[in-house]
């Protein structure tokens, strides 16, 4: 980490955030670190320079390879007949019922379990998707230890098993970039589902499952380290594969490879993050 | 030397960082220290010592560094602090195409490298939607490799067990009967580990010929081995003795803490992916599920031994079905799907100028097709693009349940890919296994748990 100081990125008026607890360690230099506005416990922002590995080079930054597509080709169709394979489309942003399968008895068990408790579906759940023989229930997430408490407990849910968290960043999904994804197994049933919860980068903070399910321990942890995801809750929310003193969460989409150029017989090979891509 | 002054002493620097009394070692001084410990009646407060185990030490499994408080030889806490092997693979394969991929994550817990390429590759293939178009002599040869790769692995977590209990002999025993396993896996693979041999769509390769007869040969001369090894192992009193009742965890236990493969059959519930949802083929073969109800580190030695038994009985299965197929070639009978927008377009094989693709193959793109050509570019630079969405793909693995969470935006290269790894999620236990224990309960413990940091760091 002895690379040359970062510059700060941030804007002149905005203001220096406090740090959260378990937040990396701002550096010497007028750390980039701007309150989120709105954001209550005023958390590093993954917007600010505080996500960039401190060797980047400001060089880097500032000339992004953008090099797309064939031989220059741009915009026209591929003559080889490969550009009409991509499929480039978002999965159902909603399945309409039926689902099939299982997929029906889970939700209609889950709904009659949060009707139990007094919470509508609907102010539970904000979307259902059944994709390519996969459940997933989008859960708002200040219900999400609510929801994980029915699908563990409920009889006809019993989900015992949670496979642990997985964090997806999706920089372009304005007002919902960090996804936690949990995968639950029901032994009793032989079922899967999969909760997805979503967190604006501006405030990243959703509620820790360690209570529900005590292996989310160190995957909210591993998620916290990789992502920034702020696990509200968790017993003791700290680095879990990167040194303590990292800065930055390196799963990000925002936090570059770090690849270096490699030399072999005379050429210089870029590193993967610079070399040609074509998607 | 011995100095004890409180909060100051050579060696803690930061006195912030001492809590207590201070002791400086310098080796061959016990009495001066006892002597001290005495003078202060640290004792009689039952004092409680930290020490740091790993991250480099022959007993704790690999890179694994655990931080103990003693208190006598009774380990009043233990923390577990992981991340001396982590590589970035997951972030590494985001910049490759998605077969380039498998290079990558086999490397995750290198003890297992099939079975990471095999959760990824399964994921992969629901993305494509085309689990059921992969041809079955593929299907086969994973399983086979499969098996193969489970044996190796569980001998790779028995072997070093009897190491760090001071038993060199099961170690170099265990270590025999591996070798053997790996041959077979070089021979198949051509490598004894990092294989990315299992591919979106299939396998990398054919059987090379005299395979099926080293699998025959391994078959009779492997289970004399295994028994050999549990002669010396099974009813050894100080090996019992050491693990009988150790590290116990029960079911409860293990469902909270997401505990699965051999430490959850050791609690008496028979749950093996295999069995309950199965890929690959797996129903279609008859082994038995190994179980018992000790909960404890022998027991998990046991399951894993009974599953080497019957690891040998798929691989009898596989080779069965491989020779009654024969050998037609890959035009009859592939082992790569055949939709050519996913499947690589040639066979490796060894030209006088090293590997490469098929005489054939090169004869048909260099002077006959040029479309051919283009497209061999094409699959190969570009890779395939793959529909956007997001699987979650589980396999049993020799360590439990081991997922791919794999999420594609539309492209040629994995969107994100999460290895839900069994070890990181075991070594959580360790806590809940060990303290209150003696400290020499620890060592089995850890070992029966057979983390490995590949797959914990990542």
């Amino acid at each position: 980490m002895s690379g040359p100081e970062e510059t700060p990125k941030a804007k002149p008026e905005e203001t220096h955030g406090s740090q959260a607890p378990q937040g990396p360690v701002p550096p010497a230099a007028p750390g980039p670190e701007p309150a989120a506005p709105g954001s209550e416990a005023a958390a590093p922002g993954p917007e600010s320079d505080g996500n960039l590995p401190a060797r980047l080079g400001e060089e880097r930054l500032a000339e992004p390879v953008v090099r797309t597509g064939m031989f220059g080709v741009q915009g026209t169709p591929d003559t080889s007949g490969y550009g009409l394979l991509r499929v480039h489309q978002l999965p159902a942003i909603e399945s309409p019922r039926p689902y099939g399968s299982y997929f029906d008895e889970v939700a209609d068990a889950l709904g009659g379990a949060l009707e139990a408790a007094g919470v509508g579906f609907s102010d539970a759940i904000e979307r259902v998707i059944a994709d390519r023989g996969e459940l997933t229930f989008y859960v708002r997430r200040e219900r999400l230890p609510e929801v994980a408490a029915k699908f563990r407990d409920d009889p006809a849910l019993r989900f015992e098993l949670c496979s642990g968290v997985s964090g997806v960043h999706y920089p372009e999904d304005t007002g919902r970039e960090l996804h936690a994804v949990y995968h639950l197994l029901s032994i009793t049933h032989n079922r899967r589902v999969r909760l997805e919860v979503s967190a604006p980068d501006a405030d990243p903070h959703i509620p820790s499952l360690v209570a529900v399910y005590p292996t989310n321990n160190w995957h909210e942890r591993e998620t916290w380290d990789f992502f920034g995801i702020i696990f509200d809750g968790h017993p003791a929310l700290t680095r879990i594969q990167m040194p303590d003193d990292w800065k930055g969460h390196p799963q990000r989409k925002d936090y570059p490879l770090g690849g270096i150029p490699v030399e072999y017989r005379g050429a210089k090979i870029p590193p993967p993050e610079e070399r040609r891509h074509y998607s | 030397m011995t100095s004890s002054t409180p909060r100051a002493a050579a060696g803690a620097t930061d006195a912030d960082a001492a809590e207590g009394r201070v002791y400086t070692v310098s080796g061959e001084d016990w009495d001066e220290i006892i002597a001290a410990a005495n003078e202060a009646r640290d004792f009689e407060h039952g004092e409680r010592i930290v020490i740091n185990m790993g991250p480099q030490h022959p007993s704790t499994h690999g890179v694994l560094r655990l931080v103990l408080t003693l208190e006598g030889e009774t380990v009043v806490e233990v923390r577990p602090s992981i991340g001396y092997l982590h590589t970035g693979i997951e972030k590494n394969m985001e910049y490759r195409t998605w077969t380039q991929g498998v290079t990558f994550c086999t490397r995750a817990d290198y003890l297992m490298p099939l079975f990471n390429e095999a959760a990824y590759c399964l994921g992969v293939e629901r993305l494509l939607g085309i689990e059921d178009k992969v041809p079955e002599r593929a299907q086969i040869i994973r399983v086979l490799l499969l098996e193969i790769n489970r044996i190796s692995s569980h001998l790779g977590g028995i072997a070093p067990m009897g190491l760090e209990l001071g038993a060199t002999t099961i170690y170099t025993q265990g270590a025999r009967l591996r070798e053997r396993v790996l041959d077979l896996l070089e021979l198949i693979t051509g490598l004894r580990m990092n294989h990315a041999f299992i591919r979106p769509g299939g396998v990398a390769q054919d059987l090379p010929p005299g395979a099926l007869e080293a699998i025959r040969a391994f078959l009779e001369s492997g289970p004399e081995l295994v028994r050999q090894l549990r002669t010396l192992i099974d009813a050894n009193t100080i090996f019992v003795g050491r693990n009988k009742g150790v590290a116990y965890l029960d079911l409860a236990a293990c469902m909270a803490l997401g505990i699965t493969g051999p430490v959850l059959r050791s609690t008496g519930l028979p749950w093996d992916l295999r069995k309950s949802q199965p890929y690959c083929g797996y129903e279609s073969y008859e082994f038995d599920v190994p179980v018992n109800d000790m909960g404890d580190a022998y027991g998990r030695y046991l399951i894993r031994m009974d599953e080497i038994e019957q690891s040998m009985r798929i691989i009898g299965q596989c080779a069965d079905r491989l020779a009654a197929r024969g050998s037609p070639g890959p035009d009859k009978d592939p082992v790569m799907i055949r939709d050519a927008k996913v499947g690589w377009p040639a066979q490796l094989s060894l030209g006088p100028d090293g590997l490469g693709p098929s005489p054939e193959h090169i004869k048909h793109i260099m002077g006959q097709s040029m479309e051919a050509l283009i497209h061999h570019f094409k699959l190969i630079t570009e890779g395939f693009r793959v529909p956007a969405g997001q699987v979650y793909a589980a396999v049993e693995s020799p360590r439990g349940e081991l997922g791919a969470h794999v999420v594609s935006d539309g492209t040629t290269r994995p969107y994100r890919v999460h290895l839900r790894d069994p070890s990181f999620t075991h070594l959580q236990s360790v806590a809940a296994m060990c303290e209150g224990g003696m400290i020499a309960d620890l060592i089995p413990a850890i070992a029966s748990l057979d983390p490995v940091m590949g797959g914990v760091d990542r």
